[in-house]
């Protein structure tokens, strides 16, 4: 049997991704369950954190002292006091962290609209790229390229920057320090601003400690990932692990920074829900 | 020199590991000005202000005309000893283990008797020497006679040896190997003859050259420690506290603010947690190890050295929260000092005057070289004594804190360094 002539075929193009999160969830109760997958590292005092110059203040690495272990402290409990920086290990960056976004409403963790905090991600893999070069960036060209294969990124969702550098497990070769800096992938100006002011991400997410890559003091403007994502009220996530596991799309990233009065970032516990396929 | 001390033998691990005795500690009061200027390596002696007379032993009024003018001062110890007797029983635990014992009675040319432990190189009395004095394990002062010529070595005297430190064949941990002074103070004492030293290195992404080139050195193994960690802290203390006989806390925090010149609280805060927290963290970890093995002869654990800064006995305003972490650590030191004394494990503090390092940088000379404090930490190991103040600034400041502590503050206060 013949089937009626459609309309001419349209040239296939990738579906484009939704950011609607009730639609999001409801695909993925329809679908055939769901893996979650945990993005954060383990706080640890042995995780690095960001090095700046040792006159500058300098962020707290993440440091734990017993309160008692079931001993004359505390007989029957056991508790920790620890400190750190509002960025360490895996975290948030909110608006209010640069000064481009100093001055924009909602803009500490505190104030952020808790909608954001699920939210799709569209995962690019710069694996094999970042592996050649430790300071290999990521330009709009690229994500082009992307989304021809897996459809335009939608506004209001994440854009994660996967080099599996999170699997560096030496901290040596995680910071990837040498007298020049810190030598890390990352985005490159242009790419920022084409996701910032093309596709209205949510934010953008890497696996080194920074956004930005690590060179990035030296960009036109210095630090375009914090520069243009803050400016625009976007956010940052970085210490990422386990992106290897996500899908380039259908992953939703759930990601609540503490609720720190005028906070500028947060330790994050961020899992990713993503559909069996 | 030769030096009779040999990389100390094997431990016996069937052998009941020995507890420390000490030497009988009690003093009065006045005696007590004895063992300070020991603490400094000085031997001083009371000297009458109004008859002149030299006092010993120490005394509330003069021996002479019963004035009560007594002023401590400094003696050459030249007399000749009179006569000798070697000690065959004691009823001190100490010395019962440590018998026979040379002790003789010298007349020093100042014109008095005093008893003294006599170094294995003197001749029989009668004959000329030099009365030295050392701190003895129960941290009193302990006079010692030597040959009047030659400078006869505490350690070349196998008795004599463990009133000092002396780093030759002992195994040490530096805490810090990060900075020029930490490099220093490892080339210093692996010249002077460590057969271990384990160099603390603390956030190993940042490489500094000057310490990669010490890993060439011999006996010089670098390992992980950040004293802000107390799970690195204590990680270190599990796997070499057992082993190490000298623990030198170079780990320094140094911020060079004023009250005004810095925002905030968190420079001070990280001062506070590697200059004070930080020797509290070791102290808890690795001072119960030393004192167990205190007398675990020949290779024991003996001391404990801080490099503390002259700015902990009167606050030096351009630096002021870093004297002020300084004094906490000295405070602390002093409580560390009470805790280890019992085992005889002596504690050594270092107070030098600006360093010529990054930190100093806007201090005007005189600054100290790196490599002089290094040779001050290892010139107090080899002798004897608590407290160092090594190069002019430190010394200066230590007579003027002496002499009028108000005076010194004032002084500070107008920017006179």
């Amino acid at each position: 049997m013949k089937v009626a002539k459609k309309a001419p075929a349209k040239k296939r193009s990738p579906k484009a991704m939704t950011n609607d999160p009730a639609a999001l969830l409801s695909g993925v109760v329809g679908s055939r369950g769901v893996t979650l997958v945990d993005l954060t590292q383990t706080l640890s005092p042995d995780f690095p954190p960001i090095v700046l110059p040792p006159e500058m203040g300098q962020s707290r690495p993440f440091r734990m002292e017993e309160i008692s272990r079931y001993d004359d402290r505390g007989p029957a409990w056991y508790w920790n006091n620890v400190s750190f920086g509002e960025h360490t290990g895996t975290h948030f960056d909110a608006p209010v962290h640069w000064i481009s976004g100093s001055d924009l409403p909602n803009n500490s963790v505190d104030s952020l609209p808790i909608e954001h905090f699920i939210a799709p991600a569209g995962v690019i893999d710069c694996s094999t790229e970042a592996q050649k070069d430790a300071d290999f960036l990521l330009t709009a060209t690229h994500v082009k390229a992307w989304e021809k294969r897996h459809g335009r990124i939608a506004a209001g969702s994440w854009v994660l920057m996967r080099t599996d550098w999170s699997k560096r497990a030496d901290p040596v070769a995680y910071q990837n320090l040498d007298a020049t800096g810190q030598h890390t992938p990352g985005p490159d100006p242009g790419c920022v601003r084409f996701l910032v002011q093309e596709r209205d991400v949510l934010g953008f997410g890497t696996e080194t400690i920074g956004t930005d890559a690590g060179q990035a003091a030296h960009f036109k403007p210095p630090y375009p990932c914090h520069y243009y994502m803050h400016g625009a009220g976007k956010y940052g996530m970085q210490c990422l692990c386990n992106l290897d596991r996500l899908p380039p799309t259908g992953a939703l990233i759930v990601a609540a920074p503490l609720k720190i009065l005028q906070g500028s970032g947060s330790p994050l516990r961020v899992f990713a829900i993503v559909p069996k396929r | 020199m030769p030096r009779a001390a040999k990389i100390p033998i094997r431990k016996n691990p069937i052998l009941r590991t020995r507890q420390p005795t000490l030497p009988p500690a009690s003093r009065s009061r006045v005696a007590l000005g004895l063992t300070a200027a020991a603490a400094r390596g000085r031997f001083e002696l009371q000297v009458c202000r109004d008859c002149g007379a030299v006092q010993y032993p120490p005394r509330e009024v003069c021996r002479d005309c019963l004035s009560h003018r007594l002023a401590w001062r400094q003696q050459d110890g030249r007399g000749e000893l009179v006569t000798e007797t070697t000690l065959r029983s004691a009823q001190e635990l100490y010395f019962r283990e440590r018998l026979p014992w040379r002790v003789g009675i010298v007349r020093l040319n100042a014109g008095v008797n005093v008893i003294a432990h006599l170094h294995e190189r003197v001749g029989t009395a009668p004959c000329r020497v030099r009365v030295e004095v050392a701190l003895d394990r129960a941290g009193q002062a302990a006079l010692i006679a030597v040959p009047e010529q030659g400078r006869p070595h505490l350690s070349d005297d196998p008795r004599l040896r463990e009133m000092t430190c002396d780093p030759r064949g002992r195994k040490i941990l530096v805490t810090d190997g990060k900075s020029v002074v930490g490099q220093a103070i490892v080339r210093a004492l692996a010249a002077a003859g460590a057969e271990v030293i384990w160099i603390g290195e603390a956030e190993p992404w940042k490489k500094v050259a000057g310490l990669e080139a010490l890993r060439e050195l011999p006996p010089a193994t670098v390992v992980p420690l950040d004293v802000t960690d107390g799970k690195s802290v204590r990680e270190l203390a599990g796997e070499i506290g057992a082993k190490v006989d000298i623990l030198i806390n170079t780990a320094d925090h140094h911020s060079a603010f004023s009250i005004a010149s810095r925002r905030g609280v968190e420079t001070a805060q990280s001062e506070m947690d590697v200059n004070y927290l930080g020797l509290l963290r070791l102290a808890q970890e690795f001072a119960p190890l030393l004192k167990a093995r205190a007398a675990d002869e020949p290779a024991n654990a003996i001391a404990w050295v801080n490099l503390l800064s002259i700015f902990a006995l009167a606050n030096y305003p351009p630096h002021g929260t870093y004297s002020a972490s300084k004094a906490a650590a000295y405070s602390l030191s002093q409580a560390l000092r009470a805790e280890l004394r019992p085992a005889g494990v002596c504690v050594i503090n270092l107070f030098p005057g600006p360093v010529d390092d990054e930190w100093d940088q806007l201090e005007m000379p005189p600054k100290l070289s790196p490599v002089s404090l290094a040779s001050a930490v290892a010139e107090a190991l080899k002798g004897s004594v608590e407290d160092v103040y090594p190069g002019d600034v430190a010394q200066d400041w230590l007579a003027r804190h002496l002499d009028n502590p108000k005076a010194l503050e004032r002084e500070l206060e107008e920017g006179a360094r």
